[in-house]
Formats: C-alpha cells, structure tokens, sequence
C-alpha cells in the first residue's frame, strides 16, 4: 500500500522498557497496555490496511493522569498518539513503534448537565450516543450524527471536526462545541473557552477543534445541547437522473427552504442498502434523496408538500412520504448503514472530498470514468445539501494490485473535488489518508502557516506526528 | 500617520515589507468604524482594505458569497436581500455606540467576529465563516477553508481570523455561508419581569422546540416598564402556532402581546445594535458574555456597587452594560463580578487612557496568553499588524 511512515527513532524503541517503568509509576497497572496480543487491538483505526504496534498504550482516568503522562513523555521525547474509539476512516488514530497510544476510552463520564443554559459537560472519552442518550428524556440532543456515533467518542469528533447527516442545519462539531479543557505537550492543563456562547481572546476553539490531536491531548468538553424538534418526517424521491436529483435540490434551497438532512445515493449505493435493509427503496431509478423537516405535524405537512411540489417540477419518478415511525426508520436505516451494507459485498474505501453542489452532475460523471479506467466500481451515497461527497470505491482487500488501484482512483477523486472548488475531506479529516495530497489543496505558505500555529503548540512535534502535513518540507518553527 | 490604501495583494505585501524594514507597525482597517475599539496603538502607518471591494462569488442555490475585505457589509445585505438571502448572524452595526462614521466593511465584520441576535440559534459569524485569504505579518498570501460548507482539510486557520482583529493578517477575501431570509417575523413580549425571571422565561423559551430566534430582555430604565421579548422568524402559519404554543408554555410568566412584523423588526435592530447605549457619550460600555443563567446574580453584585444601565440579549447570554466613565478599581469591580461568573468581559467604549491603562479585552489566564503570544508570533513575527491592540505583546 501507498502510505509511508516515518523511520521509527530506535532510541526511543530501545528504551521501550525504561518507558513503560516511568508510565507505571505514573498510572495504575490496569491503565497501561503493555503484552503483544493486548497491544494488538490498538494497532489501527477504522483504516485497517494500515498497521503499527505502538510502543505502548496508556488509558488514564483523569485529567491529572493525562497531564503526568504528557508531562513524562515531553520530558522523555515520547510521542503520543491520542485515540478515543478508533473510528478514523482516516487512519488519524494509527499510532508508530516509537510512539504511545493515549486513549481517553476510560474517561467517559457525563461531568454536568445545564438545561437552563442547554451545555452539558462531559469527558472526552463519552460516545457521541451517550451524550444525546444522557438528555433524551429531557427531549434534549447533541446535534452532529456521525455514522459512527454508536461507538466514536466526542474526543474524536474534536479532533476530526466531525459532520453528520443532520448538520445542513445544526453544523458541525466545530459549532456545538463551547469549551474544552486539554492538556498541552508539556502536561499544562488549559482550559479554551466556557460556557459562555463565545470565549476571550484568540478564537483556540477554532484551531483545536479539527487539529487531529496534534495541539493537546482534551479531556473534557462544554457541548451546546439543543431541544428536539415536535417532530422530524423524510420523503423518499427516486429520480431518473442525477442531473434531475441535483437541480431538486438546489431549487428547495432557492425555495428559501432548509430542510435538517438532504442525502443522495446512486444506483449502486440503492441496490446494495435495499438488499441489506429492505427499506423499501425504489430500484428502477438512476438517484434517491432523502430530505428530512422537523416541526409540527402541521408544519412537517406544509414543508413537505411545497417541497414535493418542487420535485414534481424537477420530474421526480418516485415518491414516498412517511406516514409512521416505522417508516421514517425503515427510510434512514438504508442510508444510515450504507458502509455496514457496502462492506458485506466488497472491501471498500470510504472517501470523503467536499464539492459546490452545482458541480455534482459533473463530478459524478468524472468519478465513473475515474473508477472505471482502474476497472473499479464506486457506489455513492452524498450530503447532498452541503456537497460533502462519500463515494464507496469497492475492491478487494487481499488482491494487493487491486488495492493499490482503489487508492489511486481515490487519489484522483480526492483531486477532482479540488479542481471543482471543494476539498479533500469533510468531516473524516486528513489522518495519513490524505496527507500526502495536502499539496493538491494548499500552497506552500498555507502549509507552511498551518505547520507554524501547529509548532506553537508542540514545537518538537511529539503530538501525533505522522499526520496531516506531508511528511518532507515539514516546518517546526 | 500616513494612510496606504492598496489596490491589491502586492501592495499590502509592500507595505508590510517596508514596516518590517523600518521596525514601524501597521494599523489595519476597513473604513475604520471600530477604530475606536481596543487598546490604542502607536502604528506609523495607517492600511484601509477600502481600495479592495466588491463580491467575488454568490451561488445562491448553494448558499455562499465570497467578498474582498474592503466591500460594505450594506452592499452584501443588499446584494443578498434582492434574492431572499441573508447573513445568518446579524451582524451588529457599532456605529451608533461608538459614534463613528464610514461604511462598516466585510473584512471588520470578521475580523471583529460581530454577531447580532439571531447569534443563538444561527451561530456567530465565525460559525458561518467558511473561508479566509489574507496577507500575514511575514507579507506572505495564505488561503483556509474554501467555498464548501464541509471542510476539516488542515488546521481551521479561517475560523481563528474571526476575532484577531488585525493581528494575525490583513484579510482580503472572506467567505460566508448564508441562510434563506425568513418570509416573516414577529415577536411575542412579556412584561414587568426582573433579570431573574426574564432569564427563566427566556431559558424556557429557547429549551422548546419552537425555534426562537431572538431572546433579548429591556429592563426597567430603558422603557418605562420592563420587555422581555422573544423574536419568531419563518412562514406564516408556522409563526402563529410557535406563537400559540410559547405563550401557552411560559403563561406562568404572566399575558403576552405580539408584535408585528415592521415593528418588531425594528426593536431587534435597536437591540442589536444597543441604541438605548448611545447616550450619554460620556459613559463606558461594556459586553459581557456569561452563561445566561448566571447573567442575573452577577448583574445584582455589579450594580451594588456601581450605577449602571443594562440590557440582555442572547437569552442573557449577552449583557451590555452603561455606567459612569470606569476608573481602575470600576472596571476591577466588574472585572471581577464577570469571573465569578465565568464569563468575559469587552470594555467597548472608554476613553483612549482608559483604555490604555486598564485594557479591553478580557484578561487571560497565563498558559492562554503565552499561547496567544506565540499565536501572534507564527503569523506575524515583527509584530507588525495591529500589535497590541487585543493584548500587550500580542
């Protein structure tokens, strides 16, 4: 496979037994991972082409622990490289032999909740579930929804900046988050804002939340909580084109009509969710969307029907209202398990490129033709109101040719959303994934600024260093 | 102070080349409207982005518009209204406080991070920034973020320009995602409630599900009897049953009334843009930002102390404060109360000594302003833009 790492520093790897004797006196014995086969489990991420065993992993508690680990390593020149769930589809949480894993899973407490100021406090190591699940029978949620918010923590999505289906109108983690306490490389514990609806000063909320752990280590975070909506209701339309799904959905938004999800998938993406969750998608149409509103009965009535009546004008071929729980579940369930079902028939890649919506016609008929010169199939499922693309490249894993092929035309979409006027990821985040196409996106000042801020914070780039900015012409100061 | 006015990229790279050569620093600006803002700095020269105006992009089926630093937030608005769109954040206008004059820019917006309102259910406007070009104190161009509503591609550089009032860059290009203006709006009004109960009920009011877009509370002072006011925005029908439903869901606050679409747009652009502040001139004004429920106590220790004026917005996540021109331990008195309160503090508007001796900004906690020093040193080394206008030594 494609991705380099860098040459792991054999003297800290010699000293692997010196290391793991100062950790344990700094955290109990059950917090450090120190045997191959329980090492094992930490030596990659949602991105399993790729492998490293970590030199050692530490699972603190506290706050105070974390800052006598970092305080330990800085001193030492360890590397650490935090990790909640390991869900990157990124590779952001793999670590290197010469590093430690630092995973916050053992901090998943909720700390406080504030329904009167709608915050909430938790740790780090909190799924993104159990935060929402926490204030549900008060009719409260946490609004970003990644796919994988069963198991990923809210550590992890600060660190990915990660989306959701349903932040066309809440936003994305970067939005919902007020405040942070993190511990920096040195073991200093800061805390970054409040509870306040702003924080004093620099805005560090902006630069460490997306910094991919390599700012500080958070272990603890100020949510903004919002009240549920009376009522959320999806339509299902099947579309003849994809030309026609996408004009439908820029003519709602020119409607003055912001719907809380509007999701896209193509005709493999709705075979294969069909065979897996028989939601009873339509088969005989080249695109489906699913838009979600939320109100009222009343409301949800009045939203729906003008937003049929613009599908009708955009010569929608199906159309399905739900009219139960039963079905607005049976709706989401196809699209909400798009990865489950995909890997059931093949080894994929999930890619993650961000576009203008009006280039989607467009960038689908590049991807086919991408996808097919390396004899590849693609299936895609879309956000289709904010353009953040997740095309499905299949392949398979245990033919080496094939997988250096699915890489390759991953690669060339990546570049593709770059050319239209997106980006390369939108709510996965770089990792190792695509740190060596920063290039297609940034220029060498952009970088260069972006390596600076980053040197501010961890100037002997101890801090999950392997990520991110390309390995050569890397700045440290 | 001579004034430059650049007409493109290479001319604000040469003047901060020429800065960085003769050790002298650069005042950036728009067209100045918030001058007054901030500690007061020593700049040689003056750098208006006014000469680099005009909208670059706007799709609005895709929500977004691009603008060079120097363009009148008026012509966006404009620009924006005449296809149903709108900046989702309200941005307020500080002319009226400050008593300046000139065209609020797009640059200034950003760089002074202004949200108004609707700031509580939209976001601010670093929450709709999405996109940043700007030139930085080594004179060099650097891009972050983009024009797509989706984008974790590297460091968020973008967003932290919103609030580094100059100091980190000279902006020339934001980019904004924007929102469907609403088809109408009203406001339902309660009246005679202290901050205690306002704060409940407007507590109440944004923990429903009926989409407020607006929580502000005018006390006593302001008008003869007390207004605590909750703005709806969105199609009609929908605005009669959210309307219904709150003055059901808050009846223990005592009878509302509705105030109509002209009227109440009107009373939304004075909160925002705190016209009951304005005069006298003479006295100080302060922006607090606090957890709302924490708004009440900490107003009842300032004006023990102190005589003030004040108002909520935000659902009290917001005070403004009006009182007698501060003196060291004045501000000491409120800085204090703010802490307590976990919240932070904005000296707006205050003699230039005033600000100079006692500061603006709120007073940061050691390892946060090391940070901050070393941020300010990563984009701007020599210390050439706006230096200390946030913080000394930043």
């Amino acid at each position: 496979m494609g991705i380099a790492f860098p040459v792991p520093d054999q003297a800290i790897v010699a000293r692997r037994d010196e290391i793991i004797a100062g950790l344990s006196r700094l955290v109990p014995a059950d917090a450090l991972v120190i045997s191959d086969d329980e090492r094992r489990a930490f030596e990659t991420d949602a991105l399993t082409a790729y492998r490293k065993m970590p030199l050692a992993v530490a699972l603190p508690s506290t706050t105070e622990q974390v800052a006598a680990i970092m305080a330990y390593c800085h001193t030492n020149g360890v590397k650490v490289v935090a990790r909640g769930a390991g869900t990157s589809l990124a590779g952001g949480a793999i670590g290197q032999e010469d590093a430690i894993i630092l995973g916050l899973s053992k901090m998943s407490k909720v700390l406080d909740v504030n329904f009167a100021d709608r915050t909430m406090q938790v740790q780090a190591g909190i799924t993104n579930l159990a935060i929402s699940d926490h204030v549900m029978p008060q009719q409260f949620f946490y609004a970003p929804d990644p796919s994988s918010q069963l198991a990923c923590t809210i550590g992890g999505n600060i660190g990915m900046n990660s989306g959701g289906a349903h932040c066309l109108k809440y936003g994305v983690t970067t939005n919902n988050i007020l405040g942070v306490r993190m511990v920096l490389v040195d073991g200093t514990i800061v805390d970054i804002g409040g509870e306040a609806m702003d924080a004093a000063g620099y805005d560090f909320l902006a630069l460490i939340v997306g910094s991919e752990g390599q700012l500080g280590i958070v272990t603890e975070a100020t949510v903004r909580i919002l009240r549920l909506a009376e009522g959320a209701r999806p339509v299902l339309f099947g579309f003849a084109t994809s030309e026609e799904a996408g004009a439908c959905v820029a003519a709602i938004i020119g409607a003055g009509i912001i719907p809380v999800a509007m999701e896209f998938m193509d005709k493999l993406a709705i075979e294969i969710c069909e065979a897996y969750a028989k939601a009873g998608y339509p088969l005989d149409v080249e695109a489906l969307l699913i838009i979600e509103v939320e109100g009222s009965d009343a409301e949800m009535d009045a939203t729906l029907a003008r937003i049929v009546e613009i599908a009708k004008q955009h010569g929608v071929a199906t159309v399905r209202e739900s009219k139960s729980a039963m079905e607005t579940a049976a709706i989401w369930k196809g699209r909400k398990s798009a990865f489950g079902a995909t890997g059931r028939i093949a080894d994929y890649i999930c890619m993650d490129g961000t576009i203008p919506t009006g280039q989607l016609p467009l960038v689908l008929r590049r991807m086919d033709e991408i996808t097919k010169h390396y004899g590849l199939r693609v299936a895609n499922v879309f956000h289709a109101g904010d353009g953040n693309l997740h095309p499905l490249i299949l392949y398979n894993v245990n033919d080496p040719e094939e997988a250096h092929k699915a890489e390759e035309a991953g690669n060339d979409i990546l570049k593709l959303c770059v050319e239209v006027g997106g980006c390369l990821t939108g709510e996965h985040g770089v990792g190792i994934e695509k740190r060596d196409l920063m290039r297609f996106q940034f220029n060498e000042a952009d970088l260069a600024q972006q390596m600076r801020v980053r040197s501010v914070f961890d100037r002997q780039w101890l801090l999950n260093p392997a990520k991110v900015f390309p390995l050569d012409g890397r700045t440290a100061g | 102070m001579t004034a430059l006015i650049p007409t493109c990229d290479d001319d604000i790279i040469e003047a901060i080349r020429l800065a960085r050569s003769e050790r002298a620093s650069i005042a950036v600006e728009g067209q100045g409207t918030k001058r007054e803002m901030g500690r007061p700095m020593q700049a040689k020269r003056v750098l208006s982005m006014r000469g680099m105006s005009g909208i670059t992009l706007y799709e609005p089926a895709e929500l977004v518009l691009s603008a060079q630093a120097g363009t009148p937030v008026a012509e966006v608005e404009a620009t924006l209204a005449a296809r149903g769109q709108m900046l989702p954040f309200e941005p307020m206008d500080y002319r009226p406080l400050l008593g300046s004059t000139g065209e609020p820019t797009m640059g200034g917006l950003t760089a002074a991070n202004l949200s108004g309102p609707r700031r509580i259910m939209a976001g601010a406007c670093r929450d709709s920034l999405i996109g940043t070009r700007f030139i930085n104190g080594r004179g060099e161009a650097v891009k972050s973020g983009g024009r797509v509503m989706k984008n974790v591609t590297g460091l968020d550089l973008a967003r932290t320009m919103a609030g580094s009032w100059g100091t980190l860059g000279v902006l020339t290009d934001v980019t904004f995602k924007l929102l469907p203006r609403p088809e109408t709006t009203l406001s339902v009004v309660f009246h005679g409630l202290d901050d205690q109960q306002a704060v409940a009920l407007m507590a109440a009011a944004l923990g429903s599900p009926f989409e407020v877009s607006g929580a502000a509370h005018l006390p006593v002072g302001i008008d003869r009897i007390a207004m605590t006011l909750l703005r709806l925005e969105g199609f009609a029908a929908s605005l009669a049953y959210r309307a219904e439903r709150l003055r059901g869901l808050l009846a223990p606050f005592g009878r509302c009334d509705i105030i109509e679409q002209a009227a109440s747009t009107s009373l939304w652009a004075q909160i925002r843009d705190v016209r009951w502040f304005c005069e006298p001139r003479s006295e100080a004004i302060w922006r607090i930002s606090v957890p709302p429920s924490k708004a009440p106590a900490m107003l009842a220790q300032i004006s023990a102390g102190r005589r003030i004026r004040h108002m909520l917005d935000w659902g009290g996540g917001l005070v403004w404060i009006s009182t007698a021109p501060t003196d060291l331990a004045g501000s000491e008195l409120i800085r204090q109360a703010v802490r307590q309160a976990k919240g932070h503090a904005l000296l707006v508007r205050a003699s230039e000594g005033a600000r100079g001796t006692d500061g603006t900004f709120e007073p940061l906690a050691p390892a946060v302003l090391a940070l901050s020093t070393g941020l300010k040193k990563s984009f701007d080394p020599d210390h050439v833009l706006n230096p200390g206008r946030m913080y000394s030594g930043v």
